[in-house]
């Protein structure tokens, strides 16, 4: 124990300890700065190397051997077909998930086993799930290397974030807004479809927003099962002339992304390609902040309006 | 009187039990449970994948020179199958990627949730989860053409492609993950405690540090394992800026390929299915899933041994 002795010695541990405070606040400003700085370089580097390369063209025309003329068209469209997929299989798997574990589930061992699970899925590296893909979908389901199987390996990707953004919304919902409709003599489901999820439809969909967001811009999986990296052709309209006007043919078609084209130009020695990747990859800067930007105000305009 | 009884009747038959509601019910929450057990199955299958092809590789390559050889070779005439290359890459761009992003993170986080003023706050951390939001292979276009040019000023003996840069950028990567678990679970530590601290006559800085972050260590080290795993899977800042050759190094200066950037480079070429090529990205991908799990061990028991319950 130090004892302190005089008025003096207190005042000037006070000094000191404030000091302190004053040195951490200004450590905190400084690191703060370096993070936004960084992003604010990125960005600005990007931009001055990508914009001159935008133009209407840039989105219309195929990758090239001619850094002048190549672009990203088949990269956009393939992005957005495997957007598709991803959303059609993770949204209900992830949603269901979130409710069955909220509203449904029991408290045993499997429950807890699940849920340990979920959280460990989070963790999984990317890359991992793109073993995954390759393995079970490309070769022991013969989905081939095509957009039906990056779809599905983003989807098994964002699962974790669907179904906890899920249970996050569903759980802010007050137990007595279940109490009242069960004393009116609704099921369960009904509980659910009627009330829990339209209260909650905000939250989830910020949840799906920022998973999407994360897929658009995951690379890796997509390179390990296999996406080819040069392709100058798109996937087969999904609309016909003729009946049915609809066709699944795209889901089995060969493709590329965006990340991938992107990855493709890096890792090319000619200056020339890597201003087209500055270019690509200040489209996809701009695509992920938009949602991730949709998911934030989402966010602070439900936490502005609901109050239980 | 009749009527009455009548009505009763027709209430009692749609208010008691029909069994085509109670069918509907049970569908409909066979097929939730089914959606929630997927992701069990999901992990089964990863293990079980990884196993198969794995176990495929190590009857041609034993598991001795697996871990023991220096040379990490595969696709050559001189095969040589040890996993030490590709790990030294993979700890080594780690480790500053971490000795960036966990101090950063957590001061960040101390800031956020201790000294910023609410204004500062609302716009700070939204700005850190579009930070976390932009792909990874943007970050490597950054590291690559931004960074490592800046570093070959200060240091101009190194090469194009090292861990240094890789690693640096790989840290502010991964900063937003830390600083906004870190600041969720100090947020999380109940009021009275920091005015206890307050009363007693302690200053912020001793609060945040003697009094919150003890009580907030189980949701920090989840943070910290979560930045961790990150790291060590991170794939695509390391294949472009940390160059594919494999290299038993420890000297960040130096190009290395990490497991991930290997995985990558395999990928990008066309190996045929059931080569020992192709088996040996599953016996890359179950040791990095192996690492990862170790280090989500670890945080786990830390997790239980040092949680707090108010």
């Amino acid at each position: 124990m130090r004892s302190v002795k005089s008025l003096k010695e207190i005042r000037r541990i006070i000094i000191l300890h404030k000091r302190w405070d004053l040195i951490f606040m200004i450590t905190g400003i400084v690191a703060l700065m370096i993070a936004i700085m960084t992003f604010m370089a990125l960005f600005a580097h990007m931009l001055i190397d990508g914009l001159p390369r935008l133009s209407w063209a840039f989105f219309t025309s195929f990758p090239s051997r001619h850094p002048e003329s190549a672009g990203i068209l088949s990269a956009w469209v393939g992005t957005t077909l495997v957007m598709l997929v991803t959303a059609v299989a993770a949204v209900p798997l992830g949603i269901g998930s979130g409710i069955y574990l909220e509203e449904y589930a029991p408290r045993n061992f499997l429950t807890e086993i699940i849920e340990i699970n979920v959280t460990n899925l989070a963790g999984v590296p990317s890359i991992i799930y793109g073993l995954l893909a390759l393995g079970l979908f490309v070769y022991q389901l013969g989905f081939g290397q095509s957009v039906l199987a990056a779809g599905l390996a983003l989807a098994l990707l964002i699962l974790p974030v669907v179904i906890v953004a899920t249970r996050e919304a569903i759980r802010s919902i007050p137990v007595t807004i279940r109490e009242a409709a069960y004393a009116l003599g609704a099921t369960k489901w009904q509980t659910v479809s009627d009330h829990l999820l339209p209260y909650s439809s905000a939250g989830i969909l910020t949840g799906i927003i920022i998973g999407l967001a994360r897929a658009i811009g995951e690379t890796a999986p997509i390179i390990t099962i296999g996406a080819l990296t040069f392709i100058a052709f798109l996937p087969p309209s999904p609309v016909k002339d003729e009946f049915p006007f609809m066709s699944f043919e795209w889901l089995t078609a060969p493709f590329t992304v965006m990340p991938i084209q992107m990855f493709n130009w890096v890792s090319r020695p000619e200056e020339a390609f890597q201003l087209n990747a500055a270019a690509a990859g200040l489209v996809l800067v701009v695509m992920t902040l938009a949602m991730n930007g949709l998911a934030i105000y989402l966010r602070y305009r439900m936490r502005k309006n609901i109050k239980w | 009187m009749a009527e009455e009884s009548q009505n009763k009747l027709v209430y009692a038959g749609k208010l008691g039990y029909s069994f085509r509601r109670h069918l509907h019910e049970r569908f409909i929450e066979t097929f939730l449970f089914l959606s929630a057990i997927l992701s069990v199955a999901i992990m089964l299958a990863i293990i079980a994948m990884l196993l198969k092809e794995s176990i495929v590789f190590f009857r041609q390559v034993s598991i001795w020179d697996f871990l023991t050889d220096t040379q990490w070779t595969p696709l050559f005439d001189d095969a040589h199958y040890g996993i030490l290359p590709l790990i030294s890459g993979t700890l080594v761009s780690s480790l500053i990627a971490l000795l960036v992003a966990l101090p950063m993170g957590t001061i960040i986080a101390i800031y956020l949730s201790e000294f910023a003023p609410f204004t500062v706050r609302e716009i700070a951390k939204p700005f850190l989860e579009l930070l976390g939001g932009v792909p990874t292979v943007v970050y490597g276009y950054f590291a690559l053409l931004f960074v490592t040019p800046l570093l070959q000023i200060i240091f101009p003996e190194l090469p194009g492609f090292n861990l240094l840069s890789a690693g640096l950028v790989m840290g502010i990567m991964i900063i937003p993950y830390v600083s906004s678990m870190t600041e969720d679970a100090m947020r999380a530590v109940p009021m009275n405690l920091r005015e206890g601290s307050y009363a007693m006559g302690a200053t912020r800085f001793q609060t945040a540090i003697r009094v919150v972050m003890p009580a907030a260590f189980s949701g920090i080290a989840a943070a910290y394992i979560l930045g961790i795993s990150r790291a060590v899977g991170e794939t695509m800042v390391v294949a472009i800026a940390a160059g594919m050759q494999p290299n038993l190094t420890w000297n960040p200066m130096e190009p290395a390929a990490t497991i991930t950037a290997y995985i990558v480079q395999v990928s990008l070429g066309d190996l045929p299915h059931g080569s020992i090529g192709y088996q040996t990205i599953f016996a890359a991908g179950l040791t990095l899933l192996l690492i990862t799990l170790v280090f989500n061990i670890i945080g786990h028991l830390l997790r239980k041994r040092y949680r707090e319950i108010y």
